[in-house]
């Protein structure tokens, strides 16, 4: 009879925390993956495709692609993982990911010269039609009512 | 690239997002209509990846580089069977918003692609 009580111990916890690890990928959160998965894979791609062949046209600009394409990615698997951890680890770069976009998109129109070729992250994401400026910012609220539904 | 096939995708993929957009807006999950409309534009887009290779292969380069439009080709063939199968799993209407986001993106694509291959040149 101990053996049953521990197994149901052991399993409640789990049981109680399944459904909080799902619920960052479901729902509208499956909209948000999807839109981190595509833009994970153009900013990884362009900024590879770019580092590769042309690096020295614009070195400044396709490193922040690559970081951008980085944020995108870290983001995208702690969506995917779930769990409180990834949650508050989401959380924290969808902030830098905020940050960054406003802060680069100033930059690139502050100081044009700086940047002889685009990032991903330029003119606030007007490429990509503005929407890297909403991801975060949507992205931050997800995971705000992710916390208060799992508490 | 055959401009009336990228018109062709980039269309039927604006109305498949507005379709599953209004399956959104009522609140339903993508149903079996939705999937076939999914696999019409799917087909499209794997048939202009074809063609976009065939011409490759019989000389004819893009403006911007065979890379890129290599890449925007196969990005643009696995947009929708990608948010289809993530609707699939996703019962809700979300699953719904996805591949109306996912039919936006084609749409996005399919305007580069037209730009990267020479716009209108070839």
């Amino acid at each position: 009879m101990p053996d049953t009580t521990t197994s149901a111990a052991s399993t409640a916890p789990e049981a109680a925390s399944a459904p909080a690890k799902r619920s960052l990928g479901t729902g509208p959160g499956r909209l948000l993956v999807t839109l981190y998965g595509v833009f994970t894979v153009a900013a990884a791609s362009r900024s590879l495709y770019q580092v590769i062949a042309q690096f020295q046209v614009a070195p400044l600009a396709y490193s922040l692609s690559a970081v951008s394409a980085v944020v995108y990615g870290f983001i995208l698997v702690s969506l995917v993982r779930g769990g409180e951890g990834a949650r508050k680890a989401a959380a924290v770069s969808c902030a830098l990911e905020l940050i960054g976009v406003l802060g680069i998109g100033t930059w690139t129109l502050v100081e044009p010269s700086a940047f002889p070729d685009a990032t991903v992250w330029s003119d606030y994401g007007m490429d990509y039609l503005f929407i890297p400026v909403a991801l975060p910012v949507t992205g931050l609220m997800w995971l705000r009512r992710a916390r208060t539904e799992a508490a | 690239m055959i401009d009336a096939l990228t018109v062709a995708v980039a269309a039927t993929a604006l109305a498949l997002a507005a379709w599953c957009g209004w399956a959104t807006y009522r609140d339903q999950p993508t149903k079996d209509w939705h999937f076939i409309g999914m696999a019409l534009v799917s087909l499209l887009g794997i048939a202009q990846l074809v063609i976009g290779c065939v011409q490759l292969a019989r000389g004819q380069s893009p403006d911007e580089g065979t890379a890129i439009f290599v890449a925007y080709l196969l990005g643009a063939s696995a947009c929708i069977p990608a948010t289809g199968f993530m609707s699939l799993s996703e019962r809700t209407r979300w699953g719904s918003a996805t591949v109306a986001a996912g039919g936006i993106v084609l749409a996005v694509l399919e305007v580069r692609l037209f730009d990267i291959w020479g716009g209108g040149s070839a």
